[in-house]
């Protein structure tokens, strides 16, 4: 028996106990979890350092203020979230319980990313705990110093069997897929998305894909450009472009363009000072493979600001790309770096219909201070979600779902929808054995008096709220008019 | 709004006969990228996101099987020989009932959520709005074949998308009204009913559709879902599986035997919710076994092959299938008769019956009912789609409860609102302003120890509800 199949049938005999399921418990780990996030600060800061070269306070602003924040609300709305829902009862069912209540799915796989290490492979560890499973935790090998912090650390705060955390490549993953899990959590490319969805479908494994896309980011040439750059220039830039919501392309009209230029170019400035490759608070890529991709996608397009690199610290300067159309190289995929292409289009219809010409993606920005102008975007195109003038920030939002659409993803979570997303919401229906004169129209002999019954209850569609309240309002008005009779 | 226009002509010379004249239909997986191809631009042009446009075709469903409802009900005792009531009750007011239920709440379900909002979004307006997906490939099974294709189809047309429908191909007569019919009252290049085996299926698959919608059995789910992996096309999948059915010692008798016994063989057994076998207290077996054969003479007399409200099985595969799991299992103490001329299997009750039978290895779907004694059972550590106290089915007739399964029993849900969240992409909408910039900018590098304690602490407040930081 390999390894993987040893860890997994542990944590499957282990969530068999039931020991996952109280309240208590769940409660206890997830307190557990944001024990361990404040305890191990440092090590957690230092593993990203050298992973992405993110300074302690960025991987605090990014990665663990919002893992203690899910943690924190998850642990307040616990008891409401797995409490029993009641549903609209009908005539039929006036007389008994009706109401779905959620369950634990068993054994949960989250395989994370490199981009956020922790963010994006805790956030549904939380939601896994809360919902009552288990889970086998998979980091990406490639945020490979967070990998090892997390195997270390992780067991010695969580339940060992229930949450085990397995490292390793390619050939670990791929040995982990053969097993059985019973929902699959992955971020990451939509390449490697489809080999985890089809591997599941063998065992008919429900899953949550949170994968990219090219993110587009419009400009009407009516905002305050000033504002709109300095958002857009935070979001894109942050953790060096490798960010799946972060903005991908901008689409503006030819007469903002230069001013949009330089607005980006004053912001790089402010945030980054003039030598970003020396200043703390500006990351590097990942790694080599992905430094050589951004540096190719610049091909055929024009360096506007930035352009610079330094193989050797994997370091990209904050780069603004013009004459940039729809077939340049940096519009055949997602850019996941430090590149701003500008394409100019002549208005918001064109715009729109560039961006429904491609894939939907995780998120559309748009920047504008007319509202119709944004609900006609929502309305006309399609995508995980829409920030109108801002970057980012709606995945901060627990009560937004967040996840993608088409190639961007199936699935969402954050709040509450992370606990529904690995929660088995099971329908119940409780009746009695008694009024079975009721039921008799059911029963063969089949006739035809029968039929008509039956299509009475079935097919009236009885408001059984509006029946108790005439019920009660032909109370009062017998109650009166009594008064009435009597007294006067 | 004018009528749907009538149906194109070249339909009707895809026509060809089998050699015993029944109307024999396919349409090849080349037809079907075409069909695909004319649904996606409909869906371009945008018309389905209109209100008005949705409860047009919704009403037209209404219509359709109110006024076709004799050639439901013959084509249905065709195929499964399913008497008139079944027909009308299980198949025809089922779906009526969902597409008015969807006609009367589709102006509150198209509504954006408005999110709960808090001291840090206040100024924000964060919404969830429903879109449609766009071409959602919905395949039905047989054993309600008007149910399985037309419930999903009404979700698919109230979330706003374009259809195209594979009814099962062994209820042949079935398809083939569903076929010839639905163009006379649903938009002809948005709705499309194509006929496919069963293996063509994971190729009209992988032509990348929106959503699929498949029920049926296992073996099938899991060949479409992985078809659908390869074009990242999220699923539904409602499957058959063993469902239990637990007898306590406590319990009235009497009815527990008159509603399993027609929940399992109405339909001749076929069915994906019917109880696959009951667990019964021994002290109560031989009274529920008494109980269940009285209850069967007084719906099926003496002899059910004569009477009109018992159905056959679909097709000689099924019956083979069904009567072999019969003949190796158990003692046959009530039914067992079979004749294959008329696919006809008896109602039956089987005892004795171990866990390593033919009979419990898969699903039944046919008119056989194994019981199986227990001694005790704890049956609150169990996990299935739905669950139904003192009753059978019932739970699936209601528009308000998800219908679904989880595990092995499938993925997915539908039913009421349901149908029409499963048919939806809940797109998150967060509308900011440009204004309050001299907040914002506490966000941006270079980092400030101050300034990450300012933000540490505006989200700690924040945190009572379900939002951190505006100040980000």
């Amino acid at each position: 028996m390999s390894r993987e199949q040893l860890i997994v049938q542990t944590a499957r005999k282990a969530f068999q106990t039931g020991r996952s399921k109280p309240l208590e418990y769940r409660l206890h780990q997830l307190k557990s979890l944001l024990r361990f996030l404040t305890e191990r600060r440092g090590d957690i800061a230092d593993a990203v350092k050298r992973d992405l070269g993110k300074s302690e306070r960025g991987t605090e602003l990014f990665e663990t203020i919002g893992l203690e924040g899910e943690i924190k609300l998850a642990i307040e709305n616990l008891a409401e979230w797995a409490a029993p829902r009641p549903v609209e009862k009908s005539l039929l069912t006036i007389t008994d319980e009706v109401y779905v209540q959620p369950e634990p799915l068993g054994l949960v796989l989250i395989i994370g990313a490199w981009n956020y290490p922790w963010a994006v492979t805790l956030q549904p560890l939380v939601g896994a705990i809360a919902a009552g499973n288990a889970a086998v935790i998979k980091p990406s090998e490639v945020s490979s110093h967070s990998a090892k912090v997390m195997e270390e650390f992780l067991p010695q705060y969580l339940d060992k069997d229930l949450y085990p955390v397995v490292t390793g490549g390619v050939p670990e993953s791929q040995e982990l897929l053969k097993q059985r899990f019973d929902h699959i959590f992955y971020t990451g490319s939509s390449t490697v998305g489809k080999v985890v969805m089809e591997a599941a479908a063998r065992h008919l494994t429900p899953v949550t894909l949170e994968l990219g896309g090219k993110s587009p980011c419009y400009i009407d040439k009516d905002c305050d450009i000033t504002v709109a750059c300095r958002r857009i220039t935070w979001g894109k830039f942050v953790n060096c472009g490798q960010t799946c919501i972060a903005p991908d392309y901008i689409l503006c009209e030819p007469s903002i363009q230069s001013r949009v230029v330089e607005e980006i170019n004053r912001c790089i400035k402010e945030f980054y000072t003039d030598n970003p490759k020396t200043f703390e608070d500006y990351g590097r890529i990942i790694n080599q493979r992905h430094f050589k991709r951004v540096m190719a996608l610049m091909e055929g397009s024009t360096v506007a600001v930035g352009g610079d690199s330094d193989e050797s610290q994997c370091y990209i300067a904050p780069t603004v790309l013009k004459d940039v159309t729809g077939e340049s190289k940096v519009m055949t995929e997602e850019i996941f770096g430090p590149l701003l292409p500008i394409i100019t289009v002549s208005g918001v219809n064109e715009a729109i219909q560039f961006i429904n010409e491609r894939e939907k993606p995780l998120v559309v920005y748009v920047f504008s201070h007319d509202n119709k102008l944004i609900k006609r975007v929502i309305a006309e195109t399609s995508s995980g979600a829409l920030l109108a003038n801002d970057c980012l920030v709606h995945f901060t939002v627990s009560a937004l779902p967040f996840g993608g659409v088409g190639n961007s993803g199936m699935g969402c979570y954050h709040g509450r929808h992370s606990f529904d997303q690995l929660s088995h919401l099971r329908s119940c229906l409780i009746k009695q054995l008694k009024m079975e004169g009721v039921n008799s129209m059911r029963y063969p002999p089949h006739t035809a008096k029968k039929l008509g019954w039956a299509r009475f209850f079935l097919l009236k569609q009885v408001n059984v709220c509006r029946l108790r309240r005439v019920a009660l309002l032909t109370m009062l008005a017998g109650l009166v008019a009594f008064v009435m009779q009597r007294f006067l | 709004m004018s009528s749907p226009p009538s149906p194109s002509p070249d339909r009707w010379f895809k026509l060809r006969r089998t050699r015993l004249g029944e109307p024999c239909l396919k349409t090849y997986t080349l037809e079907c990228g075409d069909l695909l191809r004319r649904a996606r631009v409909a869906f371009q042009t945008g018309r389905t996101l209109k209100e008005v446009f949705r409860l047009t075709q919704l009403e037209a469903v209404v219509r359709f099987l109110d006024e076709h409802e004799c050639d439901f009900v013959e084509a249905l005792a065709r195929d499964l020989h399913k008497p008139r009531f079944e027909t009308v009750l299980s198949e025809l007011t089922v779906v009526k009932n969902e597409a008015r239920h969807a006609i009367n709440n589709l102006k509150k379900w198209m509504k954006p959520l408005h999110m709960e909002r808090n001291l840090s979004t206040t100024m924000d307006e964060c919404l969830v709005v429903s879109e449609p997906l766009g071409v959602v490939f919905i395949i039905g099974t047989w054993c309600s074949p008007i149910q399985m294709c037309l419930v999903p189809l009404v979700g698919a047309i109230a979330a706003g998308n374009c259809a195209i429908i594979g009814p099962s191909e062994c209820t042949a007569h079935t398809a083939e009204l569903l076929h010839r019919l639905i163009p006379f009252y649903l938009d002809n290049e948005c709705f499309h009913v194509i006929l496919s085996s069963v293996n063509d299926l994971p190729k009209v698959v992988e032509l990348k559709f929106d959503h699929v919608f498949f029920s049926g059995n296992r073996e099938d789910g899991s060949r479409i879902a992985q078809a659908a992996a390869r074009t990242l096309t999220p699923v539904t999948l409602i499957l058959s599986g063993k469902n239990p059915c637990y007898v306590d010692q406590q319990c009235e008798i009497a009815t527990t035997a008159q509603r399993i016994a027609w929940a399992r063989f109405h339909n001749a057994g076929q069915s994906l919710v019917a109880p696959d076998y009951v667990l019964c207290h021994a002290d109560v077996k031989a009274q529920l076994v008494e109980a269940l054969k009285y209850y069967l003479m007084q719906f099926y007399g003496c002899d059910p092959r004569k009477s009109c409200s018992y159905g056959r099985m679909v097709n000689l595969d099924l019956f083979n299938r069904t009567r072999d799991m019969l003949w190796r299992s158990g003692k046959v103490v009530v039914g067992g008769q079979v004749i294959e001329a008329e696919k006809y299997i008896a109602p039956t009750i089987l005892t004795e019956v171990t866990e390593t039978d033919a009979i419990m290895q898969k699903e039944i779907c046919g008119p056989v009912l194994p019981v199986l004694t227990v001694i005790s059972r704890l049956m609150s550590e169990t996990s299935s789609g739905s669950f139904c106290a003192n009753d059978s089915i019932l739970q699936s007739l209601m528009v308000a409860l998800p219908f679904g399964g989880v595990g092995a029993s499938g993925m997915g849900s539908y039913h009421g609102r349901y149908s029409f969240d499963t048919f939806s992409h809940r797109k998150s909408c967060l509308l900011r302003s440009t204004r309050f910039e001299c907040v914002t900018y506490l966000r941006y590098p270079p980092y400030e120890d101050r300034n990450l304690s300012l933000m540490t602490w505006a989200s700690t407040v924040s945190q009572k509800s379900q939002g951190w930081c505006q100040i980000l």
